[in-house]
Order: C-alpha cells, then sequence, then structure tokens
C-alpha cells in the first residue's frame, strides 16, 4: 500500500496531466449541479419572492415548511425521487432512473427549499423597508416583486451559489437515482465514496482535492460579492 | 381656529377623519382645509398625529372613518398619482442614483432619450451631477434626501408630502432641501410638510397647521400663528414648554 503522500502526489498528477476518467467526471458533476441549482433558482426564487411579499392564509405555515425542507434528508430525498422514477412510480414511464436527469431532478429538489427559504427572507426584509416608498410611488405588490427580485440581486446570487455548493457536496440522494454508473452517472462525490471503498485512493483524492477547490471558490465568490454589496451599500439584511 | 375656509373648492379638504386603535384615539380631525398658496407645515410634539396624518392624506393609511376631497371631489387612486411623499429616512433603491430617478420616469413611460434629459435636469436640479452613477445608498445623509425629493419631484406631482425631511441634517443640508422646497412650491406644487423646527416653519410656511393628541389645535396664516397663537397649546409648543 502506498503511502498518504505518495497517494496524494499520484491524485495530483492525475490532475494535472488531465486525467481523461478524473475530468470527464468533474465536467459531468458540474452539469449536472449548475443545472440543478439553476433549475431550482427558476422555481425557489419565484417561490420565496411570492411568500415574502403575498398575504394568505396558511402564508406561515408554508414558510416553516419550507424552512423544514431545508434539513430534509438527501437520502430520504433520494428515496422518494427513486419510488417516483422506478417502474411502478408514476413517473416511471419516462425512464429516467439512472440517468443524470434522475440526479438533477434529485438536487433539485433538494436545493430548491434553499434557495426559496434565502429568497423569502432576503425579500420580506427588503419588501419591508421598501413598502410605504414604493406604495407611494404607485408601485402594485405584485409589481414590486420584480423590483424586490433586482435589488437583492447579489443577495439572491449568494442564494444561488449556496445552493450550487449544496447540490455538488450531495451524495447520498444522487447515489441512490443515479446508481453510480460509470461513465454516465458517476459523479465526484459518488466516485469518491466508491474509489475509496476500492482502495483507489489516488482518484477519490484528486475528486476531493477539486471538490475542495469548488468549494473554495464558490465561497470565495459569496465573499466577494457580500463585499461589494456592502461596500456599494447594496447588501440587504 | 381661524382663517380657515368652511369648504375648500381648490385644495385639499379633510372632514371627520378619525383613526383609533386599541380604543385609543390616535387622529381625530373634524375638519382641516390646505388651500393655502405656499407650503403648508404641520407642527406638534411627537405623537400628535402629523405623520399619520400625512399618511392618510397620501392614502398610505386608510382612516377608520372620514373623508379626503381634492378640488371639492372626494380622492380618487387618479388623484393619488398626482401626488408624492418624501419620508423622514429617505428610502432609496440599491441602485445608481440615476438610476433610482430613471425607475420612475420609466413607471410615467417616458423613452429613453426623454428619461436621459429629464435625469440630467433633475441632477442639476439637486446638485447631484457629479454622483449619477455613484451608488444611491453611499451618498450622505443630505444627498440621500435630496435625491428622494428629486424622485418624488420626477413623478410630477400636484401635492408633495415632506414628513420631517431634514430633522438629521446640518444647516448647511437643511438649506439646501429648503431651497428645492420653495422651488418645487414657486412652481406651483402644494407643499405640506412636517417639521418640528419653528425656525423651518416660519422661514418656508404660508400656513401652519398645530397638532396634539391626534387633534388639531390651531390652523392659520404662518406669521399669525407664530406671532400670536390662540390655542394655550400652540403656546406652550411654541415657547418650548413641555406638550404632553
Amino acid at each position: 500500500m502506498r503511502s498518504f503522500a505518495e497517494e496524494f502526489s499520484f491524485a495530483l498528477t492525475l490532475i494535472f496531466q488531465g486525467d481523461a476518467e478524473l475530468w470527464a467526471i468533474v465536467l459531468l458533476s458540474l452539469q449536472v449541479s449548475i443545472f440543478a441549482a439553476l433549475i431550482a433558482a427558476a422555481l425557489g426564487m419565484p417561490i420565496g419572492a411570492a411568500l415574502a411579499v403575498a398575504r394568505f392564509p396558511g402564508r406561515r405555515a408554508l414558510i416553516v415548511l419550507m424552512n423544514a425542507l431545508m434539513g430534509f434528508p438527501p437520502v430520504v430525498v433520494g428515496l422518494l425521487v427513486y419510488l417516483m422514477l422506478s417502474r411502478s412510480g408514476p413517473l416511471g414511464v419516462l425512464d429516467l432512473l439512472y440517468t443524470p436527469m434522475a440526479m438533477i431532478i434529485a438536487q433539485v429538489v433538494l436545493v430548491t427549499p434553499i434557495i426559496a427559504a434565502l429568497t423569502r427572507q432576503v425579500v420580506e426584509t427588503l419588501a419591508e423597508e421598501y413598502a410605504e416608498q414604493l406604495r407611494s410611488l404607485g408601485v402594485s405588490r405584485l409589481a414590486s416583486v420584480p423590483v424586490l427580485l433586482w435589488d437583492a440581486r447579489l443577495a439572491l446570487i449568494t442564494a444561488f451559489l449556496a445552493g450550487f455548493g449544496r447540490a455538488i457536496a450531495e451524495v447520498g440522494a444522487v447515489i441512490i437515482v443515479g446508481g453510480n454508473i460509470n461513465h454516465v452517472t458517476r459523479v465526484m462525490t459518488t466516485t469518491i465514496a466508491l474509489e475509496t471503498s476500492k482502495g483507489n485512493l489516488a482518484l477519490a483524492l484528486a475528486l476531493g482535492t477539486i471538490l475542495i477547490a469548488i468549494a473554495v471558490a464558490v465561497n470565495a465568490m459569496v465573499s466577494t460579492l457580500t463585499l461589494r454589496a456592502e461596500k456599494e451599500g447594496l447588501r440587504h439584511a | 381656529m381661524r382663517d380657515l375656509a368652511p369648504f375648500c373648492p381648490d385644495g385639499l379638504h379633510v372632514s371627520n377623519l378619525r383613526i383609533a386603535r386599541d380604543g385609543k384615539v390616535l387622529l381625530d380631525v373634524p375638519d382641516l382645509a390646505l388651500e393655502g398658496p405656499g407650503p403648508t407645515m404641520i407642527l406638534g410634539p411627537n405623537g400628535a398625529g402629523k405623520s399619520l396624518l400625512l399618511r392618510c392624506l397620501h392614502g398610505l393609511i386608510q382612516p377608520d372613518a372620514g373623508c379626503i376631497q381634492i378640488n371639492g371631489r372626494k380622492l380618487s387612486p387618479e388623484d393619488r398619482t398626482q401626488q408624492a411623499m418624501v419620508f423622514q429616512r429617505p428610502v432609496l433603491l440599491r441602485r445608481s442614483v440615476s438610476a433610482n430617478l430613471d425607475f420612475v420616469l420609466k413607471r410615467m413611460g417616458l423613452g429613453r432619450v426623454a428619461r436621459r434629459d429629464r435625469i440630467a435636469e433633475l441632477l442639476v436640479e439637486g446638485g447631484l451631477q457629479g454622483q449619477a452613477r455613484q451608488a444611491a445608498r453611499s451618498l450622505s445623509g443630505g444627498e440621500a434626501q435630496r435625491l428622494a425629493i428629486l424622485r418624488a419631484l420626477a413623478c410630477g406631482p400636484g401635492t408633495l408630502f415632506l414628513d420631517e425631511p431634514t430633522s438629521a441634517l446640518d444647516p448647511a443640508a437643511t438649506q439646501k432641501i429648503e431651497t428645492m422646497v420653495l422651488r418645487a412650491s414657486a412652481r406651483g406644487v402644494r407643499i405640506v410638510m412636517v417639521t418640528h423646527d419653528i425656525g423651518q416653519a416660519r422661514r418656508l410656511a404660508s400656513d401652519i397647521v398645530v397638532m396634539q393628541g391626534g387633534h388639531v389645535v390651531e390652523h392659520g396664516q404662518a406669521q399669525h400663528v407664530l406671532d400670536a397663537p390662540q390655542s394655550p397649546e400652540t403656546r406652550r409648543y411654541l415657547a418650548g414648554g413641555l406638550v404632553t
């Protein structure tokens, strides 16, 4: 068995020599998670904004439910999506199980509540601040939604990045609905789990290093955006 | 009360306006006519109902009872689009200075060139031409309030409500705001402004409304109210005494 230093050295070689298998896995991970985060943002941001602005019976219960869904166990989400997509499930006819699309669906289910909850919080505080001014300018409650979303844009990009970070680091749900099939549904997290169990630590370490680098880059972007927002007085709460 | 017309054919007329919360009367104005040519100043201690009256007049708060008329007819939603309000703490959009002005001009349906020209005029009027691209939220207090007034004036209002717009400003910044208010008034914009500054009321007001405990205790021409107040509450307020 190779030492940790040797494994890490081999991992760096895989990364910098452009190992085709490794980078294919990284590319698929990015494709799945970016696509999932974009769909989750398209769903979650309007939902969050609507919950922030609209007033209707049961709104408070919906907010509690949405906040609770943020902590939903990924394996349970994987199981539910699996049941939906399995041959005997309601969406079985689509034949999506063990495809990248199944993993995207699972990640969308996981990430949408996060983006919606963060959006709701950001937009609600901004809406309270803007309420009288927008009414004074003749802006209706409905028409205020795009104004609020635009003015909270930096905070919403942060919410998107938080959702993407959650999606790309996810393993439990995607391994259930994706099946970890080589060259088809094998993403960074599921490959790390598999290769570690097989003793192929170099590939696992290489993917782990890239995953950490992505996490650091995402957090750096969040931090930069936050600083910029504070500097420009655009940050909300 | 003096100098009040029983009905105001050309101006704002309030009758039997009332707001109560939890059994406490917050605003009770049986009759008030704002018809003077120049700025109207509303004076009174904290909690007198000045800001509440302003919000009612602008339609931000619905009274429990009463009627607000403009030019002899009941205030309609269309009339409210002819009004604008500037708040004590200016609420600026998280955009640049010019984008704050562009927001209201775009809502008015102006084209790109017309908006650009109007923004340039407004920035000169407010002395903010050097800060057009600056983030509005990074302006100083005086600049922010000037931008809030410019944005309100960009709507082309017939009536402009101002709720203590200079309460947190130094004398130089206050003077700039007062100049803008007087210019707007000279152009025919009806100004209704809440202030605690008696000197400011003396400088700007055509007529003065004095409030206390949700009631109008005196309303008349500025010079009369300031130099020969009739109600004991006004006399105490102007003398700097405690009014509860």
